[in-house]
C-alpha cells in the first residue's frame, strides 16, 4: 500500500503526479527550491519542503536532503518524475535501501539502458533491430575514421551517456568526423561524466517514433501503443502525436510486440518508452529505452484512457496490472505541443516575468502546466513552462483544434515558442502528415 | 574599450579566455549556461581582454558585464 508519496521533480510534472495521487486518495509531499518558492505546484500537495537553492545539485539533486525530508514526512514511496534523479541507478538503489519505494524500474536495468551502447548490445540480443553502428566506444580517432569506413556517411556521433541531444552530431566526411570527435568527447566528459563516444549511421528521412509500455512484477506486460514525435529543434521534441499517422497497422502491430519482448527479457518493471527510428520503408531500429513518465505522456493517456500516472503507482505498490492487451483500442488522435519560454526563432531561451498568462480552454483541450501569472521564470531550469494537449476523433480535427488553442494561448512578459509551433501546424507538409526528425531544419528553419 | 555584457541571465559556464589574450571580433569571450542551453557570448570588436568581471560558476543577470576589452 503506498499512503504518501514524495515527488522529486519540479513544474508540470509534479503538478500533474499530485493530481492522480489526489484523485487515488494519495497523500502528496512537494519540495521546491528557492527559485521556485512561488511555483504553483508547490501548494497544490499537502505538505511542502525547501530543500535548497535554485541550482540543481544542491536542490533537485541532493539525494541527502531528499531523503529526510522522505523520512521526515513519513512518506513511503518517491515518484522521480523525468529528468533529475528519474535515471540514476544510485538513487533508485538508495531508495531501497532507506526502505522506499522508488516509483520505477530496479536500479541495475536503469543501469543498463542508461548506457546507449550497453541498452544496444542487450536490444541486439534479444532481437529487436538496431541502427547498424558500432557495438563498444570508439577509443581513438583512428578507430572512429576506420568504422566510418564501413558504416559509410553520414553518421550519427553520440556520447554513450548523452541525452537531450547533447554530444550528438550528424558528421558528413572524415573531415568532419575529425573536426567533431574530440569537442564532442570532452563535452560529454564534462555534461555526463563521461566521454566515450559511438557512431550510428544516420538513418535518411527517419520518423522518431516511440512505444509506451508498463510492466508488473509478476511478469505481465502490455504496450499503450505509439507516439510520433518528430518534430523537433536542438534533439528535443516540440509537438509529439498519437497514433502515428504513417505506420501501418501491422508495423504498429510488430513494433509493440517487439516492446513487449525487449520489456520481458530485460525484467523490466514499471511505466517505460522504447524510442525507435522508423525509415521510409517502415524498417524500425531501436534508439533508446527512457526507464521513466515521458513529458508526452498524455497524449497516451488521451486515446487509450489510462492513467499512466495511476498504473505507475499501481505497479510500484506490488500489484498486479489490471488492464490486458486485448482490452486496449486507440481512441481518436491526440497531439502535444510543448510551450518553452524561447525566442521563436533563435530558440534560445528567453527567462524572465510572466505579466499576463491566460490558458486556452475546451471539452477536448487539456493544460499541464508549471507556471502562472506574475510569476518569474528563473534560469536554472529546463525551458518547457507547459504543454498543450488536445484530442480530436481523428488527426484532422485535432489539428483545428490545436490551432485554436494555440492561438488562445496567452504569455505576456516572456518570449515563447508560440509563433513556431503555430507556423509548423499550418505548414501544408505537417498537415499532410510528412513529418520526418528534419521538418524544423526542412521547412522551419529556411 | 569595449563591455562584452550577458545577452540573459544564466550562469557562467566557462570563461574561454584570459586578461591580456588578444580576441578578434566575434569571438567566444564567455558561455553562459541558462535554461539547459549553452550561451556564447562574443566579443563584438577585436582587441585585448583588459578584465574579466565574472569567474566560472557565478550567476549573472542579463546585461552584466562580463568583460571589458580594450
Amino acid at each position: 500500500m503506498i499512503n504518501k508519496v514524495l515527488i522529486a521533480n519540479r513544474g508540470e510534472i509534479a503538478a500533474r503526479i499530485i493530481r492522480t495521487c489526489k484523485k487515488l486518495g494519495i497523500q502528496t509531499v512537494a519540495i521546491y527550491s528557492e527559485a521556485d518558492h512561488k511555483a504553483p505546484y508547490v501548494t497544490m500537495a499537502d505538505q511542502n519542503f525547501l530543500v535548497g537553492p535554485p541550482r540543481v545539485n544542491e536542490s533537485y539533486l541532493n539525494v541527502e536532503r531528499i531523503i529526510a525530508v522522505a523520512k521526515e514526512t513519513n512518506a513511503c514511496a518517491i515518484h522521480p518524475g523525468y529528468g533529475f534523479l528519474s535515471e540514476s541507478e544510485a538513487f533508485a538503489n538508495r531508495c531501497v535501501e532507506e526502505g522506499l519505494t522508488f516509483i520505477g524500474p530496479t536500479g541495475s536495468v536503469m543501469k543498463q539502458m542508461g548506457s546507449k551502447i550497453a541498452a544496444r548490445n542487450a536490444m541486439k540480443k534479444i532481437g529487436i533491430p538496431v541502427v547498424p553502428g558500432t557495438d563498444d566506444a570508439i577509443a581513438t580517432i583512428d578507430e572512429g575514421l576506420k568504422i566510418a569506413k564501413q558504416i559509410g556517411y553520414p553518421i550519427m556521433l553520440k556520447a554513450s551517456a548523452g541525452g537531450g541531444g547533447i554530444g550528438m552530431q550528424v558528421v558528413n566526411s572524415d573531415e568532419e568526423l575529425l573536426k567533431a570527435f574530440e569537442g564532442n568527447s570532452k563535452r560529454a566528459q564534462t555534461f555526463f561524466g563521461d566521454g566515450s563516444m559511438f557512431m550510428e549511421k544516420k538513418i535518411e528521412n527517419a520518423r522518431h517514433i516511440e512505444i509506451q509500455i508498463l510492466a508488473d512484477h509478476h511478469g505481465n506486460a502490455i504496450h499503450l501503443y505509439e507516439r510520433e514525435c518528430s518534430i523537433q529543434r536542438r534533439n528535443q521534441k516540440v509537438i509529439e502525436e498519437a497514433p502515428s499517422r504513417f505506420i501501418s497497422e501491422s508495423t504498429r502491430q510488430r513494433m509493440g510486440e517487439a516492446a513487449v519482448k525487449a520489456v520481458k527479457a530485460l525484467k523490466y518493471t514499471n511505466a517505460g518508452t522504447i524510442e525507435f527510428l522508423v525509415d521510409e520503408s517502415e524498417n524500425y531500429y531501436f534508439l533508446e529505452m527512457n526507464t521513466r513518465i515521458q513529458v508526452e505522456h498524455p497524449i497516451t493517456e488521451e486515446i487509450t484512457g489510462i492513467d499512466i500516472v495511476e498504473q505507475q503507482l499501481h505497479i510500484a505498490a506490488g500489484k498486479e496490472l489490471a488492464i490486458e492487451q486485448m482490452d486496449l483500442r486507440i481512441d481518436g488522435h491526440a497531439i502535444e505541443a510543448r510551450i518553452y519560454a524561447e525566442d521563436p526563432v533563435t530558440f534560445f531561451p528567453s527567462p524572465g516575468h510572466i505579466s499576463n498568462f491566460e490558458l486556452p480552454e475546451g471539452v477536448n483541450v487539456r493544460n499541464e502546466v508549471a507556471v502562472t501569472a506574475d510569476y518569474d521564470v528563473t534560469p536554472f531550469y529546463d525551458p518547457m513552462i507547459g504543454k498543450l494537449i488536445v484530442k480530436g476523433s481523428n488527426r484532422e480535427e485535432a489539428i483545428t483544434l490545436l490551432e485554436e488553442a494555440l492561438s488562445n494561448y496567452k504569455i505576456e512578459g516572456i518570449k515563447t515558442n508560440i509563433p513556431m509551433l503555430q507556423e509548423v501546424v499550418k505548414h501544408e507538409q505537417f498537415r499532410k502528415g510528412n513529418t520526418t526528425t528534419a521538418f524544423v531544419e526542412n521547412f522551419y528553419q529556411k | 574599450m569595449q563591455e562584452v555584457k550577458a545577452s540573459m541571465a544564466g550562469n557562467v559556464w566557462k570563461i574561454v579566455v584570459s586578461v591580456g589574450e588578444q580576441v578578434e571580433e566575434g569571438q567566444d569571450i564567455v558561455i553562459l549556461e541558462s535554461m539547459k542551453m549553452e550561451i556564447p557570448i562574443a566579443a563584438e570588436a577585436s582587441g585585448t581582454v583588459k578584465e574579466l568581471k565574472v569567474a566560472e560558476g557565478d550567476f549573472v543577470n542579463d546585461e552584466d558585464v562580463l568583460a571589458v576589452i580594450e
